[in-house]
């Protein structure tokens, strides 16, 4: 536990679960079939307004979780985005009323493919159905009708996060007011599903894969899941992120080459493979990354249909150093949405951290959804 | 908030309820009074990261790109007017943005100091570089690229297929001189055209 909270930290949470759908009243899924029960875990920073016009919705990436900001009880560090969120941070809970849930699919209190089936009182592992971003959304629409919103201030999320937020705004834009894209793509392209395919394949053919059936078994693929994130990891990071952090430093303890851990890169990347262990679930990664691969909401010809009659304020972002969603990703959502009419705002923005850029607190980052909330709470009270 | 002069000119010259695409908008005075005074719709275009972020701060849509080579991310006839304001003498490639303006919009409002203003001439007689209310920059700090004078401007304009619909020309303090002065182009300061491609 800190000692004492920093003053600009939310302070202690705790993450709270809640049954949105039931086996009798199941989700019915995009590709057919239905989903029954799911809890989703989320947490809430800051206090709704009494009109209920201050929430934003966060949506997390392919590896997050509820806990965006504050401590948990006895807990070191604090949430994954708590530079963003908190009181004086541009995402001010003095002002505003943030909401965090973690995705269905995922692993980290929400129902996933590692949750119990309760037709079966056992993992569902690949009987877990498909899911595909309107399933997501449609699990984050039920949360905030449970919280008795009707209209999000903004919804906000970087990498597969900005998808969610993409086809959520795409589809009701009657509920969000403000949109914030961020380091995101509308459409995977063959390289970016390449890297999803390898890291699938490295989790399929661990031993203790199991058909999916590991956790029944009592082992997990945890060689497979540790590469999936190693090689992941280096598509989050630029080249020169890396050159900068590590170069070619050997590792301490290299005494002659050999086919061990030599250098520094190695040893970090081998790091961020183990500790992703404790905390990630390799069925949800397979069903998250698949999600992530069909999306491609503009495919749709009637994809702007809805939002051209009903505009959303859009803020999309990419950084200059990002290779995993670069800019070019970015641009195309731009280019889609300014030639629907609707009121875009686009940067990219300097930082050398690569993709990771979107979860630092890169200055003109910051800066920049700083203004736009600033100016979406201020609209919506005018 | 009162719009400054030259953009109470420019916003004069706009319809209401049109869509508008300005090109180095700045921080987006222009298009917040379209916005919020003539129902107007539109996208800025800036460069300059703090004026970027003080558009966002104003609530106008402003995408950050390059105006001399990316103005591709824009579709063809997709708004009313474009707008260049006392622009197109820091442009790289000045053709090539005033091409894809004619192919962006229908119709486009360009502003421009006029470098062959009598003073000019006559600081330049004396041997000494054009500086003034309109151009106050030292030649070794100043932005501007190019140094056009009306006349060739306009030769620039019918080269490129835009019709002159109206030539505004302004004194130095800002002032529409009266229409038809056949010295404009000694008396100006600068000018404010609206232009139509052929087509339109």
């Amino acid at each position: 536990m800190v000692e004492r909270l920093p003053a600009d930290s939310v302070g202690l949470v705790r993450t709270q679960t809640v049954r949105l759908f039931t086996a009798e009243e199941p989700l019915h899924l995009e590709l057919g079939g239905t989903l029954g029960p799911i809890d989703v875990a989320y947490e809430t920073y800051g206090s709704l307004s009494p009109a209920a016009d201050n929430a934003v919705f966060i949506c997390h990436a392919l590896t997050g979780d509820a806990h965006a900001a504050g401590f948990h009880e006895g807990a070191k560090r604090p949430g994954w985005w708590d530079n963003l969120i908190g009181p004086g941070k541009p995402l001010d809970t003095n002002r505003f009323f943030v909401i965090s849930a973690n995705l269905i699919g995922g692993c980290q209190g929400s129902t996933g493919p590692s949750s119990i089936n309760p037709a079966t009182d056992a993992a569902y592992g690949l009987d877990f159905p498909l899911l595909m971003m309107r399933d997501l959304v449609a699990v984050h629409r039920a949360l905030v009708k449970h919280l008795g919103i009707t209209r999000l201030l903004a919804a906000l999320g970087g990498s597969l996060g900005g998808m969610q937020v993409l086809q959520w705004a795409l589809d009701h834009p009657d509920e969000i007011a403000n949109a914030l894209v961020i380091a995101a793509s509308s459409r995977l392209t063959a390289q970016n599903i390449g890297f999803s395919a390898v890291a699938r394949r490295a989790i399929m053919t661990d031993r203790n894969f199991a058909e999916g059936d590991y956790a029944a078994a009592g082992v997990n693929p945890d060689t497979g899941l540790a590469i999936a994130r190693m090689m992941a990891h280096i598509t989050y990071l630029s080249e020169d992120a890396l050159t900068e952090k590590f170069g070619r430093q050997p590792h301490p303890n290299r005494h002659h080459p050999g086919f061990g851990i030599d250098f520094a890169v190695e040893s970090y990347l081998d790091h961020q493979g183990q500790a992703f262990l404790e905390r990630f679930d390799a069925l949800s990664y397979l069903y998250l990354t698949r999600v992530m691969d069909y999306f491609d909401p503009f495919a749709d010809p009637d994809a702007l249909t809805a939002v051209s009659a009903d505009p959303v304020t859009w803020l999309v972002l990419s950084f200059a150093t990002d290779w995993r969603f670069g800019t070019d990703h970015s641009r195309r959502i731009v280019r889609k949405l300014e030639q629907a009419g609707q009121p875009v705002t686009f940067r990219e923005i300097p930082s050398t951290w690569g993709h990771d850029s979107f979860l630092l607190p890169v200055e003109p980052y910051h800066a920049t959804l700083r203004a736009f909330f600033d100016r979406s709470l201020r609209e919506v009270r005018a | 908030m009162t719009l400054r002069p030259d953009l109470a000119l420019v916003a004069g010259l706009i319809p209401a309820g049109s869509r508008v695409l300005d090109l180095g908008c700045g921080s987006g005075e222009l298009l917040a009074s379209l916005m919020a005074q003539k129902r107007c719709r539109g996208t800025g275009v800036e460069i300059d990261p703090d004026s970027v972020l003080a558009a966002i701060a104003a609530g106008v849509p402003v995408i950050e790109l390059d105006l001399d080579a990316e103005l591709e991310e824009f579709a063809n006839h997709s708004y009313d007017v474009v707008v260049l304001s006392r622009t197109v003498q820091t442009l790289h490639r000045p053709v090539d943005v005033l091409n894809h303006m004619g192919r962006i919009g229908d119709r486009l409002i360009v502003s421009v100091p006029n470098f062959g203003y009598w003073r000019h001439r006559l600081r330049l007689l004396r041997g000494r570089m054009p500086m003034s209310r309109e151009i106050p920059h030292a030649w070794y700090d100043t932005p501007n690229l190019r140094h056009t004078t009306l006349v060739e401007l306009e030769e620039l304009f019918a080269s490129l297929g835009l019709r002159i619909e109206q030539r505004i020309v302004l004194s130095p303090a800002g002032v529409p001189l009266r229409g038809g002065d056949r010295l404009y182009n000694v008396v100006g300061g600068s000018a404010v055209y609206v232009l139509h491609t052929n087509g339109g």
